[in-house]
């Protein structure tokens, strides 16, 4: 790694959640982690953990109180297209159409017409959904929003793929078939991914690595590699090698979502 | 057929009884003409251009104050729910105002713009402001927060958030903050129209009234009625169309 450093690096990040009422409550501390260029890495924690508000200051969408957070080298200070963010609740613009959604990053990014209208083309066909392009998201079911949402975000061709939870709202079939699909998308065109969860299977299928994050205050607890041998499929999910980092990381959550249930109450 | 004809039922029984009352010496004739006078009083209204006059003259000055009360109102609620400073400073101003009845103000523009279209067209403005401000302002508080990211990621300005995401996203709400607004200019104009000047509907009411001819000064009240019915027709036609992207 040369001095530019390549890949995500967050240094000594935190941030305190102030509520309008009641007092401030230290949510992230000193989270120092550092992402491979075209890593999969899932952040894996109870609820409450500020696995997500780690994902939103990385987006650029809060500022930083303290410590840093560096991409390619360079700080970030707001949001950009070079992190694309997909949420659980899908965010789509609801009076745009689908193929509208997908073309609104590209007219941002001030790509000429009959461009923008190929990439739209070719993105609704990579994630099946051409058939649909000039339905409104409300005509759509979960999984079809969750596509449409995920080809808005690739079609700005973001290096970095920021995912809150994506597949948190959706049942467990599709699911698993989003899963399948995300992952023959990564593997046509690779990107640094972060991917918030607190679903351990989902992190040991997906994942490259998993960063096990503790209760509130949130802390790197610890960080777990889940590579899998090339090419592997869904097959994977049958071999004593995942049911073992499950079991492993879990485990380790385990604890920690206990703790987060008893602050709760 | 049957549910449409049923829905007109009570229409066709209010104009029988209204026709009968009187004829039948049941209600005074001088306090509600038969239906049929009102209606043949209605007809030369028309022709002699009565109608036409100060229908005109009515609608476009609902239309001047509620197209101004509907931009200013639109501005003023999305800075308001977009810029915490305005906020705090505007907020209060809108709270202290808003169960004050708008009519009472119509004395007021009628001290400041005078006696002709001024104070009608201000009076109109001022009432349908304060709805639009804070259907805007709720409509454009309740836009969750990542669709706003989202445009943000994809590379949005903040201004161009405010116009293509915060504003589209706010419009259900704003509709609907419209359609009131709409209710009450009609309201607010004829008060006006009847308190003081030489024109429009509710000066045609005034008028009629004052010089005895009752049953033209119902024909006018119907005539308003019917506006006032059809505008919101048209107007939930439009809303409909704006909104076809909902289920």
């Amino acid at each position: 790694m040369g001095m530019g450093g390549s890949g995500i690096i967050f240094d000594e990040v935190c941030h305190t959640y102030r509520p309008r009422r009641g007092r401030p409550v230290l949510a992230l501390d000193k989270i120092s982690l550092d992402v491979r260029d075209r890593e999969f890495l899932a952040l894996l924690g109870p609820s409450g953990c500020g696995k997500s508000t780690l994902l939103y200051l990385l987006g650029g969408f809060m500022p930083i109180e303290s410590g840093s957070i560096t991409t390619h080298g360079k700080p970030v200070t707001g949001p950009g297209p070079d992190r694309g963010i997909v949420f659980q609740s899908f965010a789509l613009f609801p009076w745009k159409t689908v193929r509208q959604n997908v073309l609104y990053g590209l007219e941002k990014q001030g790509m000429p017409r009959a461009e923008r209208e190929q990439r739209t083309k070719e993105l609704l066909e990579l994630v099946h959904l051409s058939a649909f392009a000039d339905s409104y998201p409300s005509q759509l079911s979960g999984g079809m929003k969750q596509r449409v949402a995920i080809a808005r975000t690739l079609a700005v061709d973001p290096g970095i793929l920021l995912m809150d939870e994506p597949f948190g709202a959706l049942d467990a079939q599709t699911r698993a078939l989003m899963h399948e699909e995300l992952l023959a998308i990564m593997q046509r065109s690779p990107k640094t991914v972060v991917f918030v969860t607190h679903d351990v299977r989902e992190a040991v299928y997906l994942a490259d690595r998993v960063a096990v994050m503790s209760a509130r205050p949130g802390r790197i607890k610890e960080i777990v590699s889940t590579e899998k041998p090339a090419g592997a499929g869904s097959e994977f999910l049958q071999t004593p090698e995942f049911a073992e980092k499950v079991e492993h990381l879990w485990g380790l959550v385990r604890d920690e979502a206990i703790r987060a249930q008893d602050a709760a109450h | 057929m049957k549910a449409a004809a049923l829905r007109y039922l009570p229409l066709v029984l209010l104009a029988i009884v209204w026709e009968l009352a009187p004829r039948l010496h049941l209600v005074d004739a001088s306090a509600l003409p038969p239906l049929t006078a009102v209606a043949r009083s209605w007809f030369s209204l028309l022709v002699d251009g009565d109608i036409l006059f100060n229908g005109v003259s009515s609608l476009l000055n609902l239309l001047y104050g509620l197209i101004g009360a509907i931009v200013v109102g639109i501005a003023l609620g999305v800075l308001m729910a977009w810029y915490p400073t305005f906020d705090v400073f505007a907020t209060p101003l809108v709270r202290i105002s808003y169960p004050m009845p708008k009519s009472a103000l119509i004395p007021v523009m009628i001290l400041w713009f005078g006696l002709g279209a001024g104070s009608k067209i201000a009076s109109v403005f001022m009432g349908c402001l304060l709805p639009v401000i804070l259907s805007t302002y709720n409509g454009a508080r309740g836009i969750e927060q990542t669709m706003i990211w989202s445009a943000r990621a994809l590379g949005a300005s903040r201004w161009q958030v405010l116009r293509e995401i915060v504003l589209p996203g706010a419009m259900p709400e704003i509709l609907a903050g419209v359609r009131n607004a709409l209710a009450l200019s009609f309201i607010l104009l004829v008060a006006a129209e009847l308190l003081v000047g030489q024109r429009g509907m509710g000066y045609l009411i005034s008028f009629l009234g004052d010089g005895g001819v009752y049953d033209g000064m119902f024909a006018a009240v119907l005539t308003v009625s019917a506006f006032g019915f059809f505008a919101d027709r048209c107007y939930l036609l439009f809303m409909r169309w704006m909104l076809q992207w909902r289920e």
